[in-house]
């Protein structure tokens, strides 16, 4: 078995990833539907058995997205793939900026974030501009839209505007533009296989997370409080740490469709998970701040694309961390 | 040959502000006081956008978009042969004269398009404003509810344009909007235009926390 996929090309055995991917998703998909035919006498117990259900169809819903993006992500070519990811961040900062209140005086800084950084910036990816892709954002944006909200004359609240816009650009463009970026990563010996880091960074994480969701949520019926009760209502260091285990495990098992040794590929799982399941901590204390439970336009709304930045928040975090680690330790 | 390209470009042109809007702020339509439904209703709601109009257009299921008709100042509208050719080609809207000086009554073109059976939009604060709430509601609603009592008046709350893009600036940013549909209010027996008008004022800034 092994052998056989070992001798595959290496595109063969991305397709071959793909496949065991989506089939244990579906597997998964049909368990859970399984599970919903399951009844209970007890009133109580079915009503909690059906939060459950949906909880957890809510994270199967978000594992077949991302798997899904990153498929398309991968049967597309390269700029394609940048305009995917470029319309990742474009709805994320959306989201983002719809629950920080902006005055009429950053409209000039609103449009050069949306319009002039978000492009230049995944332009500077296609391009393989490394540099100044990595400091573009915290060294040059960082100057330049205080300056455009400065000169709409406007000192109400100035601090707060601008700290909000730096915020959501670093996640929501910054982080998310370091995904698309380990595709460029020129490892020796590893024949541009680089789709398959891209799904390694996604697949640990996403484990991570799930891991971390499911320990916490049972953590919960057992009565046992939260680490950061008014942040998160589920966080408790147990539950995290079940989380990285999970999460870098993986990491070392998948090491064969890495350039790394288990080992490193440990090493950076868990350096990716720690950043991803914080960065969702900060993301969720955020959210308490603005006094929504979900990033969605005022939390009530039934259609529409809401939601998204809660689910690749803490990829946002992830990759730039794995990626500069890799290019520190690697040396490239 | 011409007209034919013009109607063409006018369809395009509609799909293509659709689109825009929809990636630029969600367009999500929220029925809250009453489901969309092919009767005849005039709609009213604040006014800070020019991308109002659009909004409301958007959230409106595809069958009432051709019958719903939005009220536009024709001197604004009319000034350009691009504005002339957008209102009146790709949105259909019906327009009015702002200047008191006109002989003829202003609600005329309404009443007509009202008489044929089209549903109207209107922002009866008759312009763009800049406050967080809207300014007085002027009499036309009223006039209109009069003459037409059997008709429902729909309240509408459009959410967050003022972000999207602000009166004076002319490139629009995305942020997520929603238009909330109220329940359906009539002039009650008795009732005098200030205090309608108030009532109707207080119906749409009341969608805005729903």
């Amino acid at each position: 078995m092994y052998q056989t996929l070992k001798n595959l090309s290496p595109s063969q055995q991305v397709g071959a990833l793909f496949v065991i991917v989506f089939g244990l998703l579906l597997l998964a998909g049909l368990v859970l539907f399984l599970r919903s035919m399951r009844e209970f006498e007890d009133q109580q117990m079915a009503q909690r058995h059906r939060d459950e259900v949906d909880n957890l169809t809510q994270l199967l819903k978000t594992s077949w997205l991302l798997i899904f993006v990153f498929w398309v992500a991968w049967l597309s070519g390269d700029a394609a793939r940048l305009v995917l990811f470029g319309l990742g961040s474009f709805f994320a900062l959306r989201e983002f900026l719809t629950l920080s209140p902006t005055r009429h005086s950053d409209h000039r800084s609103l449009v050069l974030a949306f319009f002039g950084v978000l492009p230049f910036q995944y332009w500077l990816v296609g391009t393989e501009h490394f540099n100044l892709f990595t400091v573009f954002i915290p060294v040059y944006v960082f100057v330049a839209l205080p300056v455009a909200s400065a000169l709409a004359n406007d000192p109400v609240h100035f601090l707060e505007r601008n700290a909000k816009l730096q915020w959501g650009i670093m996640v929501c463009i910054y982080g998310m533009s370091h995904v698309p970026a380990l595709m460029l990563l020129d490892f020796p010996r590893y024949d541009k296989k680089n789709a398959f880091l891209m799904l390694f960074l996604v697949l640990v994480v996403q484990t991570c997370m799930v891991t971390q969701h499911l320990v916490a949520r049972r953590l919960i019926q057992l009565g046992k409080p939260s680490a950061a009760p008014r942040i998160s209502q589920s966080f408790t260091w147990r539950a995290w740490w079940a989380g990285m285990a999970a999460g870098s495990l993986l990491g070392a098992l998948l090491a064969g469709i890495t350039p790394f040794v288990p080992g490193q590929a440990f090493a950076l799982s868990f350096i990716a998970c720690a950043t991803g399941s914080l960065g969702h901590l900060v993301m969720k204390a955020l959210k308490r701040d603005r006094g929504v439970p979900i990033w969605r336009d005022q939390g009530k709304g039934v259609t529409g694309a809401g939601g998204m930045l809660d689910r690749i928040d803490a990829l946002c975090f992830a990759a730039p961390v794995f990626f500069h680690s890799i290019r520190w330790h690697f040396g490239i | 040959m011409k007209p034919i390209v013009l109607d063409w470009a006018a369809t395009l042109m509609s799909y293509f502000l659709l689109g825009l809007i929809r990636i630029l702020t969600g367009s999500q339509a929220r029925w809250w006081g009453c489901p969309p439904k092919a009767e005849q209703r005039i709609y009213f709601a604040n006014h800070q956008s020019h991308a109002d109009l659009v909004m409301i257009w958007a959230a409106l299921p595809k069958e009432l978009r051709h019958s719903v008709r939005a009220v536009a100042a024709r001197d604004y509208w009319t000034r350009t042969p691009f504005k002339h050719w957008l209102t009146s080609a790709v949105f259909n809207v019906i327009y009015v004269s702002r200047d008191r000086s006109a002989e003829e009554d202003p609600l005329e073109p309404l009443i007509e398009a009202m008489k044929a059976g089209d549903s109207l939009i209107l922002f009866p604060e008759g312009t763009r404003g800049f406050a967080d709430e809207p300014q007085a509601f002027k009499a036309g609603l009223y006039n209109l509810a009069l003459k037409f009592p059997e008709v429902e008046l729909v309240p509408a709350w459009i959410n967050n344009v003022q972000r999207l893009m602000p009166k004076g600036e002319v490139v629009p940013v995305p942020v997520l909007c929603s238009v909330t549909f109220g329940a359906p209010m009539r002039v009650l027996p008795g009732e005098d235009r200030h205090e309608f008008l108030q009532r109707a004022r207080a119906a749409v800034l009341a969608l805005r926390d729903v």
